[in-house]
C-alpha cells in the first residue's frame, strides 16, 4: 500500500475539489428537487385523476429507470439534440445545456424530486383523519387545512425517510464521474488510479470520504429529528 | 435503425443475466449475514454488522471500481508472490455479478434479519422440542414464513439492484446502457436525435423489467400471504 501518494498536496487538492463539487451538486439538486416536489406531492394526492395521474406517471418512470441512464439522457440525449444545439450559444435557457454541471444537476434534481414526491405524498395521505376533521370544524378551507395542518405535520413525519433519500443522493453523485469534464469524489479517485495505477489506495480513500460524509449526514438528521420530531420520540422514563 | 435497436435488445439479455446472477449471490450472502447477525457467536455477529454497515455507507460504483481494478492487481500480485508468472484478466461480467451481489447482500441481510425476528421464537422452540434439527426447523418453519415477511423488503432491494446493473457499463461491459450510448454516438449523423432516441429505448426496457418484476412479486406476495388474516374494518 502506498497511501503516501494520496497525501501528496496535489492529490489531496484533487480529492478536496471533488468533495466540494460533489457537495455542491448534492445540495443544489436537493434544493431544486425539493422545491419542485412540494407542489407535485400536493398534486399527487389530489382526488382528481387528471392532476394526480401525470404526477404518478412522472414518478413511476423516474423511479423505474436507472439514474445513470437519466444522466446520459440529459447529457448525451437532450444536450445533443439539434434543436438545443442550434440555440445553446446565445438563447437562454438553452445555454445552460453547454454546462456538464447543469446537465448532471438537472438529472439528479429530477430523480430526487420523484422519490421525494412519493415520500411526501405518503406522509400527506397518512395525516390523521381527526386532525383534518378538526380543521374543517374550525372553518378552515381546504388550502388552509393543507397549509396549516397537513403540510407541517407531513414534512416532519417524512424526515426519517428523507434522510435515507439524501444519503442515496450523496452516493448517487458518484455517477457524476460518468459525465466527462466533471470532477467529483469518484472522478478524483479514477484520475489518481489512472495516473499512479493504485486502485486500492485511490478507491479506498474515496470510500472513506463517502462513509464520513454519510455519517455526518446521519448525525445532522438525528439533530433535525430531535428538533422537529420531538413529539414522536419515545418517552423517557 | 432496426439493427441498433436489436443490438440494444441483446444488451437487455446481459442485463437480465447480471441481475439474476447477482440477486442469487445477494440472497445467499443475505441469509448467511442474517444468520450471523442473529447467532450467539460474537465475532460472527460483529463481522456481519461491519459488513452491512460499511457496504451501505459507500456508493455502489466506488465498490465496483475498487473490486474490478483492485481485484485485478491484487490477484496478479498474489500470483506473482506465489512464484507464478501467469497473468489473469478478470472477467467484467463476473466482477459485476459478484460486486452487485456483495453489495445487495448487505441490504438483504437487513431484510432477512427483520423477517426472522418477526417470527415468534416459540414456533422454532416447538420445532426443536419435536426433535427437528436446526436445518429442519429452518426449512420447515422459518423459511416459509420468512418469504412472506421478507418479500416487501426483497421487492425494494430487487428493484434497486435491477437499476444498479446499469453501472456495469462503466466497467466496459457491453450491456444495454453501454450499447445505447454507443448506438447514439454511431448514428448521430444519420438519425435525428439518435442519442436521445436510443437511450430512451434502453430506459423503456428497464421500465418494462421493473414493471414486470413488480407484478410478479406482488402475485408471489399474495400467494404466500394466503393464510394471513388482515385487520380490516
Amino acid at each position: 500500500m502506498e497511501f503516501d501518494v494520496i497525501f501528496r498536496p496535489e492529490n489531496l487538492q484533487l480529492f478536496w475539489e471533488g468533495t466540494v463539487n460533489a457537495l455542491v451538486l448534492l445540495v443544489s439538486s436537493l434544493i431544486v428537487g425539493g422545491l419542485l416536489s412540494l407542489p407535485l406531492a400536493i398534486a399527487r394526492v389530489s382526488a382528481n385523476r387528471w392532476i394526480g395521474g401525470p404526477v404518478w406517471l412522472f414518478t413511476y418512470v423516474l423511479r423505474g429507470t436507472p439514474l445513470l441512464i437519466q444522466v446520459y439522457l440529459i447529457y448525451f440525449g437532450l444536450a445533443q439534440m439539434d434543436f438545443i444545439q442550434d440555440r445553446w450559444d446565445d438563447q437562454w435557457p438553452w445555454t445552460w445545456f453547454k454546462e456538464p454541471f447543469f446537465c448532471a444537476m438537472l438529472a439528479f434534481a429530477l430523480n430526487t424530486c420523484a422519490y421525494t414526491v412519493e415520500l411526501l405524498a405518503g406522509a400527506i395521505r397518512d395525516t390523521g383523519h381527526g386532525e383534518v376533521e378538526a380543521a374543517q370544524a374550525m372553518g378552515m378551507s381546504r388550502w388552509t387545512t393543507m397549509r396549516r395542518i397537513m403540510l407541517p405535520s407531513a414534512l416532519r413525519r417524512s424526515l426519517p425517510g428523507y434522510s435515507n433519500e439524501v444519503i442515496m443522493m450523496l452516493h448517487s453523485t458518484s455517477l457524476a464521474s460518468a459525465v466527462p469534464a466533471l470532477l467529483d469524489i469518484t472522478g478524483a479517485a479514477r484520475s489518481i488510479y489512472s495516473d499512479f495505477y493504485l486502485p486500492f489506495e485511490a478507491f479506498i480513500t474515496a470510500g472513506v470520504i463517502y462513509a464520513t460524509l454519510t455519517l455526518a449526514l446521519v448525525g445532522l438528521f438525528k439533530l433535525a429529528e430531535r428538533r422537529w420530531l420531538a413529539h414522536l420520540a419515545p418517552r423517557k422514563a | 435503425m432496426t439493427p441498433y435497436l436489436l443490438s440494444i435488445l441483446e444488451g437487455a439479455v446481459l442485463v437480465l443475466e447480471v441481475a439474476l446472477g447477482s440477486v442469487l449471490v445477494a440472497v445467499l450472502l443475505g441469509l448467511v449475514g442474517a444468520a450471523a447477525k442473529l447467532s450467539a457467536s460474537k465475532p460472527a455477529a460483529w463481522l456481519a454488522t461491519v459488513y452491512s454497515t460499511l457496504i451501505r455507507g459507500i456508493p455502489d460504483l466506488v465498490l465496483m471500481l475498487l473490486i474490478f481494478y483492485g481485484g485485478q492487481i491484487g490477484l496478479n500480485k498474489t500470483l506473482e508472490a506465489l512464484g507464478s508468472d501467469a497473468f489473469i484478466e478478470i472477467d467484467p461480467f463476473l466482477v459485476g455479478v459478484l460486486t452487485i451481489g456483495f453489495i445487495y447482500g448487505a441490504y438483504m441481510t437487513e431484510t432477512f434479519r427483520g423477517a426472522i425476528l418477526a417470527i415468534p421464537v416459540g414456533q422454532m422452540e416447538a420445532g426443536r422440542a419435536f426433535g427437528m434439527s436446526g436445518l429442519q426447523v429452518f426449512v420447515r418453519i422459518t423459511l416459509p414464513q420468512m418469504v412472506r415477511l421478507a418479500l416487501p423488503g426483497f421487492t425494494n432491494n430487487w428493484l434497486v439492484l435491477m437499476k444498479a446493473t446499469a453501472l456495469v457499463s462503466l466497467l466496459g461491459l457491453q450491456d444495454m446502457t453501454y450499447l445505447a450510448k454507443q448506438a447514439g454516438a454511431a448514428a448521430r449523423g444519420d438519425i435525428a436525435n439518435a442519442p436521445l432516441l436510443f437511450l430512451a429505448f434502453a430506459a423503456l426496457l428497464y421500465l418494462v423489467f421493473t414493471s414486470v418484476s413488480l407484478v410478479l412479486l406482488r402475485m408471489l406476495e399474495r400467494r404466500y400471504s394466503m393464510g394471513v388474516k388482515r385487520g380490516a374494518l
